[in-house]
């Protein structure tokens, strides 16, 4: 462990008023711990003092109303697998769930830490863009709720204020929807993704309406991608078709070169699975 | 017999209740912690070291190289090694500084406020740079020999007439491996004591307790017994243990002695993986001539690896790599050219396979692409020109003992329903985004050490009986997961006619056990295993000709025996030294001659799956044949092969080492990417039996075997399966978009 354990403080506060007044004061949170602790043990994590929000009964839970399903922060992706509502209306979230580390992580990791870690290669952030999520963020200044498309303003940045917390996040109910999810990691558990691609779609008489895509893992935050949902809708999947979403695929997405894959290959593995779910999706 | 049933190991009891002590279990009064300060260019010189004022240094122990009280050099083959760099900066994680202090958590922040000032000069970071000598690192003698550890040169028969004949094809193909980490389950670690009276003492992780023993001689400047080394419970080595222990115990032991005080250093797996030896890079070019019939008339091959910045094992891992680079065929004609070569990477050194799976590779591709080329069956290929008893390898060793290649490939291909598979394939690929292959390897792996190694070594082992008629095993050959202790036990409980649960293994402890060789190159149950065998026997003997036993008189007589001697005597011991047998010559010079007393034989087929949209690659189902001689526990033979293969599919198509600057860039598990259970496929494990008489109940080495096999079956299936020719691992979808792309 490189860090000196002495450095740091970690606050367990009574009620998320507490917690709020807390992060006013500059404490900072920690939910699962799963990207903190890993901070921690390279001595990457700045020192200073953390309020945990472990045992905050009022981040929990999932609930589902006429218009919306609402989940707490805290709501670990072991919740989310389990899921009924959740696997019906929108398996892109489960199936996300599924992909992320392995079992250990799922029961640990939330999905508020997962937002607001802001990775670009996070593997919820392209089903909860698709699915339309909105976050709801809270501080002692008061409530607000926003879009989650724009949540993410450049690299780790975000509409997070100093002293703010997530508190939920609501995604809309949806009927009557195919969906796509997939995530290409650098082995088949405990990965990080080179690519991961979420869309949904209507579809009649193989023709698409209401197509969202969105990938993570291409770009300095996850990302719709609205040329390539423009150029596959209400026509005819052909092969001009995916000739030109290919090419509006690389008008959406700027990928780099990094350890773990290159510019290249992410952006063919995108051209490539955006071509694969739009025939799926004609298909079904 | 206990030999060849799955009796439980020895010491697994403890090791699944968490009661088995690793070096960071164990806690001394007053015990400092250690961590190393590190170059951070690849090359230079050392200008001046600056402590910055923020630290209270007088709380800590600090040591750099003018603390040495001996020799600076960790002595193995050569002595070029620094324990800590003095002036000179030959690599970016060489060790510069050693400090320790009380509290380990404080120790960070210390290790990052020393700076080293570096003059940095232009480093060598590939084979390419070291051969070309665009700078001299290594050597500097205005001879050839620059940037060189080593050269082999191997001829058997004429090649250049081989290559002349009117009646063959010539092919030729440069192949290239990437560097491994070894990433055992416990990183290095090690406590070391000092005191005037006792001299130094370490306990930690390892593989061989007489190499560190060595290494620590002359940098102390003491005399052989006041230098004692244990080995603690060692979770996996895989030769990441082999030679770098001895530069940690080393580091702990000049800590502890400048502080008075007990001082445990502990690598966390970055600094274990950035700073400790990996797999040696190789590129390896192929010739060959072949008939139209498929005869393999002659092969010539030109074999680097890379040794990063000093010499430590890689002459040794060159020899193990030439002597296999020709495989298991019988060509008449071989040239194998080969070199180790100097860059200003960390040093590379043992890995499991040790040279082997870097020119197997090469050699394994090559004929599957000669094959493809001259539209030969590979399989009729291989069997065509596998040696046969009485043939002879490329040292032209004759191969004494009955093999059978051919049939354990045979097996292998049936296992895997290699046939019906590859035609089913072929017929569906055309149509389908996921394209499958089906392909194999043939190979050997020669057991013990390579030439005069045996002999050199000339190990000894010991048993010794007490009173209650226990009988303990004394060598130096440690358990580092692999079953040295449940194989010895069994070994002497089938020798003596004892109950398994009578016979115990002593911790290696310098001061207790005789020198029974390093713990390495697949010769601890075949080669020492044999000599625990002959000791026991020994020792039996001395009860019989005290005229108080008799063979298989059973548990109780021998322990009256035992009870007897000792009584009288005071202890009952008995040694036995390694003597080369008769028969087996080796001419280092020529590097011609009788490589290793015995080889291992073995046949892998992979099936893969490569997904043309994401160009993911997929072991989906793996059959390893082998002969092995003699089974002598199948769970933990069953294991070894197993890990091999894993370890090996790794090697092919996962784990990548990311250089910058001589540096590993990706020296953490989320992005050094070591395939885990999801991605491993079935694996059966197919054992053949042919007795042999070096080791005891006929048992041949195993251990690194498994690690030669995958690469080329998976390349080869991968090639088969989109009729490419992939040259390089490890293969990554990157690499693999590139090829088809193209
Ligand atoms: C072995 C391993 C595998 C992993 N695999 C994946 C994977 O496959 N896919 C993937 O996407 N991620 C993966 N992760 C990353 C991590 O598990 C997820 O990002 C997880 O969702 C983080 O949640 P957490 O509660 O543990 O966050 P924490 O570590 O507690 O916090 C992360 C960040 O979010 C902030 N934060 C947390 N909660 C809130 C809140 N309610 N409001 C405001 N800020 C908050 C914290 O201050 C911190 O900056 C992996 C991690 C590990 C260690």
């Amino acid at each position: 462990m490189r860090a000196n354990v002495s450095k740091y403080e970690l606050v367990t506060p009574a009620s998320l008023a507490d917690a709020l007044k807390l992060c006013a004061g500059g404490h900072k949170p920690f939910a699962g711990g799963t990207d903190l602790m890993v901070l921690f043990e390279s001595g990457k994590l700045p020192p200073g003092r953390y309020v945990s929000l472990w045992g905050l009964s009022e981040l929990r839970g999932i609930t589902a109303d006429d218009a919306h399903i609402t989940l707490g922060a805290l709501t670990t992706y072991s919740d989310v697998r389990v899921n009924a509502v959740i696997a019906k209306e929108h398996p892109n979230l489960c199936a996300a769930a599924k992909e992320t580390g392995a079992l250990a992580i799922q029961n640990r990791g939330t999905l508020g830490g997962n937002i607001a870690n802001a990775s670009p290669a996070a593997d919820s952030p392209p089903a909860l863009l698709v699915a339309g999520a909105e976050i709801e963020l809270r501080s002692l200044a008061g409530t607000r709720w926003v879009a989650y498309d724009g949540f993410h303003t450049g690299y780790k940045q975000t509409l997070m204020q100093a002293g703010e917390l997530i508190t939920r996040v609501r995604i809309p109910r949806a009927s009557d929807r195919v969906s796509y999810y997939r995530k290409v990691g650098t082995r088949k558990a405990q990965a990080i993704s080179k690519v991961c691609v979420a869309a949904s779609a209507k579809v009649k008489a193989g023709v698409l309406s209401d197509l969202r895509i969105a990938l993570g893992s291409v770009g300095p935050v996850p990302l719709r991608c609205k040329h390539t949902e423009a150029v596959l809708v209400t026509r005819v999947i052909d092969a001009q078709a995916i000739k030109e979403a290919r090419d509006a695929v690389q008008k959406d997405i700027a990928p780099i070169d990094d350890i773990r894959s290159t510019r290249e290959y992410r952006l063919t593995v995108a051209q490539n699975l955006v071509a694969e779910l739009a025939l799926r999706f004609v298909a079904s | 017999m206990i030999v060849g049933t799955k009796i439980p190991r020895k010491e697994g009891l403890q090791k699944v209740t968490g009661a088995a002590r690793y070096v960071d279990d164990i806690v001394f009064p007053d015990m400092l912690h250690g961590v190393t300060v590190r170059s951070t260019a690849p090359r230079g010189k050392i200008k001046a070291i600056h402590f910055a004022p923020s630290i209270r240094w007088n709380e800590f122990t600090v040591i750099t190289a003018k603390d040495i009280p001996g020799k600076n050099y960790v002595a193995l083959i050569t002595y070029d090694q620094p324990f800590l760099a003095d002036t000179v900066i030959n690599h970016p994680e060489e060790p510069v500084v050693l400090l320790a202090h009380h509290d380990k958590h404080v120790l960070e922040e210390a290790r990052r406020a020393v700076t080293i000032e570096v003059e940095a000069l232009p480093p060598v970071l590939t084979i390419e740079e070291s051969l070309a000598k665009t700078q001299i690192v290594w050597g500097q003698d205005n001879s050839p020999h620059e940037n060189i550890f080593k050269e082999y040169t191997v001829v058997k028969g004429d090649v250049a007439a081989a290559f002349a004949r009117q009646d063959v094809s010539l092919f030729e193909a440069e192949y290239a491996t990437g560097a491994q980490e070894q990433l055992y389950i416990e990183n290095n670690g090690m406590i070391a004591t000092y005191s005037a009276q006792d001299g130094v003492t370490v306990w930690g992780s390892m593989q061989c307790p007489y190499y560190v023993h060595k290494g620590l001689l002359p940098l102390f400047a003491l005399g052989d017994d006041k230098v004692r080394v244990i080995q603690t419970e060692t979770g996996g080595g895989f030769g990441g243990k082999e030679e770098y222990p001895t530069l940690l115990a080393g580091h702990a032991a000049l800590l502890a002695m400048k502080a008075g005080k007990p001082v445990k250093m502990i690598y966390d797996r970055q600094e274990d993986m950035a700073a400790t030896t990996k797999r040696h890079p190789s590129k390896t070019r192929v010739k060959s001539a072949v008939t139209k019939d498929g005869d393999l008339v002659g092969l010539d091959i030109d074999f680097v690896i890379d040794g990063g910045a000093y010499n430590t094992l890689s002459p040794v891992v060159l020899s193990r790599g030439t002597i296999h680079s020709a495989g298991p065929y019988h060509t008449p004609n071989v040239r194998v050219h080969s070199r180790a070569v100097a860059t200003n990477s960390p040093p590379h050194g043992a890995f499991r396979g040790f040279g082997a799976p870097q020119s197997i590779f090469a050699l394994e591709r090559h004929l599957d692409e000669v094959a493809r080329k001259m539209a030969l069956d590979p399989v009729a290929l291989r069997k065509r020109n596998f040696i046969r008893q009485g043939e002879t390898t490329a040292t032209s060793q004759t191969i004494r003992e009955p093999v059978d290649l051919a049939a354990v490939l045979d097996k292998a291909l049936a296992a895997a329903d290699y046939d019906a598979k590859k035609k089913r394939f072929l017929a569906m690929n055309p149509s389908s985004v996921v394209k499958r292959g089906i392909g194999f390897a043939t190979f050997m792996h020669g057991a013990g050490f390579t030439g005069s190694g045996e002999k050199t070594l000339a190990s000894v082992v010991g048993v010794e009986a007490l009173a209650n008629g226990h009988v303990r095993v004394l060598a130096a050959s440690t358990e580092i997961g692999q079953g040295t202790n449940t194989v010895f036990a069994q070994i002497v409980s089938d020798t003596l006619a004892l109950p398994y649960d009578m016979i115990d293994v002593a911790q290696p402890d310098t001061r207790d056990v005789p020198n029974s060789g390093p713990t390495v190159a697949s010769r601890t149950c075949m080669v020492v295993g044999k000599l625990v065998q002959s000791a026991a026997i020994g020792l039996e003997q001395t009860l019989v000709n005290a005229g108080d036993y008799k063979h298989g008189a059973g548990a109780d007589a021998f322990a009256a025996a035992c009870a007897k001697y000792i009584a009288k005597h005071g202890s009952l011991k008995c040694y036995s030294q390694y003597q080369q047998p008769a028969n087996v010559e080796w001419d280092d010079k020529k590097y011609q001659g009788d490589a290793y007393a015995t080889y291992a034989w073995a046949a892998y087929v992979a099936e893969v799956s490569v997904d043309m949209a994401t160009y993911e690659i997929r072991c989906d189902d793996f059959v390893a044949a082998q002969e092995i001689g003699r089974v002598v526990h199948p769970v933990l033979a069953e294991g070894q092969i197993e890990g091999g293969v894993a370890q090996g599919i790794g090697y092919a198509i996962y784990e990548k080492v990311v250089w910058k600057e001589g540096r590993m860039a990706n020296g953490q598990m989320t992005n050094y990417i070591m395939p885990t259970s999801a991605d491993a496929p079935p694996i059966r494990v197919l054992f053949d039996e042919q007795p042999s008489p070096h080791g005891p109940f006929g048992a041949k080495g195993i251990g690194e075997l498994p690690m030669d096999g995958p690469a080329p079956a998976i390349l080869n299936a991968i090639a088969m399966a989109l009729d490419v020719s992939p040259r390089a691992i490890p293969f990554l979808p990157e690499d693999l978009m590139a090829l088809v792309k193209k």
